[in-house]
């Protein structure tokens, strides 16, 4: 089977180059601003600042929009376009990672939010150290995540998967001790059912960098993974 | 070119699945020249029943070519040699013993710009069953025109004018006209060089509907420019280039995730 090279800028339309590489570059600063916002929730918790937990909050609208411009774009590439082979492979792959973009944003307002009603808390990075060791793993996740879309790094964003299902496993196994303290000392539920949802959050976030992997794959090799063990995806990756 | 080059020209191999357990056509080792020059190189391709298959590719790469094999309408052209085998239904229709004009009977040609006799509609669906003695009574060829116009989709728009010149239609109807000409005679494979190309979308979304349901009872060759039509109307797609059969495979995968870089770059635009 010969082997397919899939590069934006050589097509006969240099505006259409121009084009996929801008939805391209939009999908990278948009993906920039999601990673911020995540990390600026992060140390916002460490610090126990609620101001910038709420600056945080206050500022998604931002990920939103850049949503439906994306969106539009895409749209716009279709009508004009009628784009085939990897051209339609990216812009299908990009309308779903701006989805999955959009809904990590989501989900950084809501701990946002979350942190702004346990700000009380005296020593917050001793108290959710638990919790701030796996945002760190989910932001390096996500960094990485947005790395493989940038150079559509198969072989990486497998890699990624691998790690996103080792983070996951240390959610089940935060929740466990969640609810073990609850059971032990019930004046923490309130706080305990918080960092629950946190914690919620957080795997969510990862769940959606999951997603974005499996349009990279999308993109580049034309296979659907979704839904594939991580040892299938392997093999699809390797074989196509 | 010398024998070297011809062979080393002919080692290429057809990426996909260009061959079928029960085609209805059947193409080994397919050479065909202008004078000294090879116009295409060793083709093999089946074409299924009841199948639509589009052939794409840039100018000059050889799909008309290679479409007017298939009912030998190249003999008309004096330097054209034509080498390998062409089957229809397991029969080599270069065979002697073949008669031209059965097989073009039994493989019909709808051409780029509709060409309709100077006759009158009737008459251009009439000329064909007649002269291959299909029917005995006028009544019988009633029927056969009134048959092939209503799967054409044309009848309701002529019915009442089929004594009028032919000439007088659209460019879509004229095109359609010419596919009720072709079906007609009843045959087995109707070959379309460009059928659209001429019409403006109204007429050309008209055509590739009668494609799909032509496609029910006949089989289907189509060449086309237009990439979208190729993924809207056929069910497989061979993609040719510079003579040579690229890759063949089932439409929704070639305009999804073809196989070889050059299928991706023609499709994708990146060459013309």
């Amino acid at each position: 089977m010969s082997e397919k090279k899939t590069i934006i800028g050589t097509h006969i339309s240099k505006q259409f180059d121009q084009e996929l590489e801008d939805i391209r570059e939009r999908v990278l600063q948009m993906g920039g601003l999601v990673e911020e916002q995540f990390g600026r929730v992060m140390t916002a918790l460490m610090d126990g600042d609620a101001d910038q937990a709420a600056l945080v909050a206050a500022e998604d609208y931002k990920i939103n929009q850049f949503e439906m411009e994306i969106d539009e774009e895409c749209v716009l590439i279709l009508a004009r376009r009628q784009p085939t082979a990897s051209d339609l492979r990216l812009v299908v792959a990009v309308t779903k990672c701006i989805r999955d973009l959009e809904r990590i944003g989501d989900e950084t307002e809501r701990m946002a939010r979350m942190i702004q009603n346990s700000i009380e808390i005296e020593s917050p990075e001793n108290y959710y150290k638990g919790f701030l060791a796996a945002g760190e793993s989910i932001r390096k996740l996500l960094q990485s995540t947005l790395d493989c879309f940038a150079r559509m790094d198969v072989m990486s964003a497998v890699k990624q998967m691998r790690e996103a299902y080792i983070i996951d496993r240390e959610f089940h196994s935060m929740t466990k001790q969640l609810v073990d303290r609850m059971k032990k000392d019930p004046e923490s539920i309130t706080s305990a059912l918080d960092m629950m949802w946190a914690t919620r959050c957080l795997e969510k976030v990862g769940d959606h960098c999951v997603n974005i992997l499996e349009n990279v794959v999308y993109s580049v090799k034309g296979q659907d993974v979704r839904h594939q063990h991580l040892d299938e995806v392997e093999e699809t990756v390797k074989q196509s | 070119m010398n024998m070297s080059e011809h062979t080393q020209q002919n080692e290429h191999k057809t990426e996909g699945t260009p061959l079928l357990d029960d085609p209805r056509m059947s193409t080994r080792g397919v050479d065909v020249f202008y004078g000294d020059k090879q116009a295409i190189f060793n083709v093999d391709l089946d074409i299924g029943k009841n199948q639509v298959l589009a052939m794409i590719g840039p100018s000059g790469c050889g799909k008309s070519t290679f479409l007017r094999c298939l009912n030998r309408m190249n003999d008309t052209i004096d330097i054209c040699k034509v080498t390998g085998s062409i089957s229809l239904d397991g029969e080599d229709i270069y065979d002697r013993k073949i008669d031209v004009v059965e097989l073009r009977a039994r493989v019909g040609m709808v051409f780029q710009k509709p060409n309709p006799f100077p006759k009158s509609i009737y008459e251009n669906v009439a000329y064909g069953p007649r002269i291959h003695g299909l029917v005995d009574h006028k009544v019988d060829l009633d029927e056969i025109v009134e048959k092939s116009l209503v799967r054409c989709g044309l009848w309701k728009e002529v019915r009442d004018r089929l004594d009028q010149p032919a000439t007088g239609l659209s460019g879509g109807q004229q095109q359609r006209l010419c596919i009720a000409r072709a079906i007609a005679i009843n045959p087995e494979v109707v070959l379309m060089d460009e059928p659209c190309s001429a019409l403006d979308p109204i007429a050309t979304a008209t055509v590739e509907e009668l494609i799909s349901e032509l496609s029910e009872r006949f089989t289907i060759s189509i060449v086309t420019h237009s990439m979208q039509q190729a993924a809207r109307v056929s069910q497989r797609t061979a993609y040719f280039h510079l003579g040579k059969l690229i890759e063949v495979g089932d439409t929704d995968q070639i305009f999804t995730n073809p196989t070889h870089q050059l299928t991706e770059e023609y499709i994708t635009g990146r060459i013309g």
